[in-house]
């Protein structure tokens, strides 16, 4: 789902790994990074992504299994010059020192001439947008701006991969777009990035790779459209939202109330309201949201899709029905109205969904 | 809390009672004390080289023993081993005692007959009699002050700052002198001045260690002792208000720089 393509040796490699720590544990993690993936690690809060990430970075010693950096076994080596940046969740900003000289920590004079460091201080705060912010405390900077001056200061190691806890999870919605592309702009200038987070839309418009951990273990790991369309369980499963999501061309429609329409494969259009600026982007409908009908129907709802069943499964207490509508659309029914309007695969079909229902995340 | 009129009555009347406490006993001594007293005992040199010699004996000892003291207080912030708890009573120890106790013990390790004692002569730093002793007796019996404060602060340092220095490529020791202790820099400070004041008030375990040269409490005690209350006042007024204006002017410094901080942010 992303631009830039990784190249195939794996920069980052797990051996299963076990971590313990407190209540958390993760057993037996595997799993290789390749150099320029973005990785995003999802699961429920509390299930130990957190400590994982420690375990890189080498602030916890990990209780078996070994971690590889470009081959290298760097599972006991000490935590500086691993090479493994972290971005904890709280950001961890120094509070006595300013933005500029936060992002200056990581660099010894030792290594630097004066100009050549506030050379690079420029560049990342140009990177991250935050040039007009350098002479701030922490303390009176928002979330976003802290956010950026903490990524900023990481990024200022110059580490081999970059490791993110929850970096959108303390951000308002516009907030979180703009980090998006900023994170994006991180990824594209070649860093290799372990993003963890509990959203799956994150994780679907961030990265090309997901991996997906429950009750400590990882239980899937691969491509996101993989990982979504074909989970290998329940928990997988229950991220299921991420169904329909579509990349989408998006056009303004009707600018006084905010209403776009997004064209997938410039077939289908789906109307959303949002806001304006943008080109792309995905769109989300939320299975719960989709009425399926025979004939289509006179409501409020603006989108309406005529589409043919191409398959129909038992899923948890109900049934979920595949609906091409020239993209599929994967809609949930109860097993009474399945039967009731004998929804079998070949039968035609209208979905309606108010627009407000669509959720848009640009790219 | 305090509901009915009764009981806030009864609270401010206590409350007035206890500052009235601190407060009376020192106000008298210095309205007792005439102007022509003030002058002629800050033209008495003997009361002026005591004062330097006490002001600086304990400046000495906080510079000496707060040197080791403070990285003790990081390390009892910071880990976790077993006897820890027992270490933290130890820190402590030196306020229980008796300070005269703390003398006598002191002088078992320091006194010309040990090791220790020897070496001191040798090297021209005789404890006993000796300015390096009274160092040490204002070291031991005010340093828990320093350890308390800092340990404090230390742990008021949320771990995780530490945790990404070190992630951001510093060295233990550079996370230290760079996030840790600008951190607690006010704890520190707070801590650096009380073991002053502590040191430079210290009169049972100098007087045991060393009667001569006279630290300002031993001179005051001797002047009570041998020409009684109205000889000793003087002196004591005035080492009073000499400590005082220091101390102010130290809270001062320490507030200052934790103002313009605070501003800062």
């Amino acid at each position: 789902m992303n631009s830039s393509t990784p190249i195939e040796h794996p920069v980052l490699q797990m051996q299963n790994l076990s971590v313990r720590f407190r209540s958390f544990a993760l057993e037996d993690i595997s799993l290789d990074v390749r150099q320029g993936d973005y990785l995003a690690l999802l699961g429920v809060s509390g299930a130990g992504k957190t400590v994982l990430l420690e375990a890189l970075a080498g602030l916890v010693k990990p209780a078996q299994g070994r971690i590889l950096l470009n081959g290298k076994d760097i599972t006991r080596d000490k935590v500086q010059g691993r090479g493994i940046g972290l971005v904890y969740q709280d950001l961890s900003l120094f509070p006595h020192l300013t933005a500029y000289k936060n992002i200056a920590y990581p660099m010894r004079r030792r290594a630097f001439t004066g100009n050549e460091l506030h050379a690079r201080v420029d560049e990342l705060a140009r990177l991250v947008e935050v040039t007009h912010l350098l002479d701030r405390f922490p303390g009176t900077l928002s979330g976003g701006e802290a956010q950026r001056v903490a990524l900023a200061r990481t990024l200022a190691a110059d580490p081999q991969v970059l490791l993110l806890d929850e970096p959108l999870s303390n951000l308002d919605v516009k907030l979180k777009g703009e980090l998006r592309s900023v994170l994006r702009n991180i990824h594209r200038s070649g860093k290799t990035i372990i993003h963890v987070t509990h959203d799956f839309m994150e994780a679907a418009t961030l990265a090309n790779m997901v991996a997906v951990v429950e009750n400590g273990r990882l239980i899937q790991h691969g491509n996101p459209e993989e990982v979504f369309r074909h989970p290998r369980n329940e928990f997988v499963a229950r991220f299921s939202g991420i169904k329909n999501l579509f990349p989408c061309r998006v056009e303004e429609y009707s600018a006084d109330q905010g209403l776009h329409a997004a064209y997938v494969n410039d077939m289908v259009s789906i109307y959303y309201i949002g806001r304006d600026g943008h080109k792309h982007g995905y769109v989300m409908v939320p299975q719960e949201d989709i009425i399926v009908s025979e004939n289509p129907v006179e409501s409020s709802a603006i989108n309406q899709l005529q589409g043919v069943i191409r398959e129909a499964y038992l899923s948890g207490s109900g049934m979920e029905l595949v609906v091409d509508t020239g993209v599929p659309f994967v809609v949930a029914v109860s097993r009474q109205s399945q039967e009731k309007m004998k929804l079998q695969p070949g039968k035609e079909v209208w979905l309606s969904f108010k627009a407000a229902a669509v959720r848009f995340m640009d790219s | 809390m305090l509901h009915n009129w009764k009981t806030s009555l009864l609270f401010l009347f206590l409350s007035g009672l206890i500052l009235l406490f601190i407060v009376a006993p020192l106000a008298g001594m210095f309205l007792q004390t005439t102007g022509a007293q003030y002058a002629e005992t800050l033209a008495d040199e003997e009361v002026l080289r005591s004062m330097r010699l006490t002001l600086l004996s304990s400046l000495m000892g906080v510079i000496i023993f707060g040197m080791a003291a403070i990285p003790l207080a990081y390390v009892l912030a910071r880990k976790q081993f077993p006897g820890k708890g027992l270490v933290n009573g130890l820190v402590d120890l030196p306020v229980v005692i008796p300070h005269s106790a703390a003398g006598i013990a002191l002088l078992g390790v320091i006194s010309r007959g040990t090791w220790v004692g020897q070496a001191g002569e040798a090297a021209g730093i005789p404890f006993v009699g000796g300015m390096a002793g009274i160092v040490v007796a204002m070291a031991f019996v005010s340093i828990p002050f320093l350890i308390n404060a800092a340990r404090d602060g230390f742990e008021a340092v949320p771990e995780k700052l530490e945790k990404a220095a070190l992630n951001l490529g510093a060295s233990p020791w550079r996370v230290f002198f760079t996030i840790s202790l600008p951190l607690a820099r006010r704890h520190v400070l707070t801590g650096l001045t009380m073991m002053w004041a502590r040191g430079l008030s210290e009169f049972g375990a100098v007087v045991i260690i060393a009667y001569h040269p006279m630290v300002t409490p031993v001179l005051i005690w001797e002047r009570f002792a041998s020409f009684g209350l109205a000889y000793a006042r003087p002196v004591a007024a005035v080492f009073v208000i000499v400590c005082l204006i220091v101390f102010v002017l130290m809270r001062l410094l320490a507030g200052k720089q934790v103002a313009s901080r605070h501003s800062e942010e």
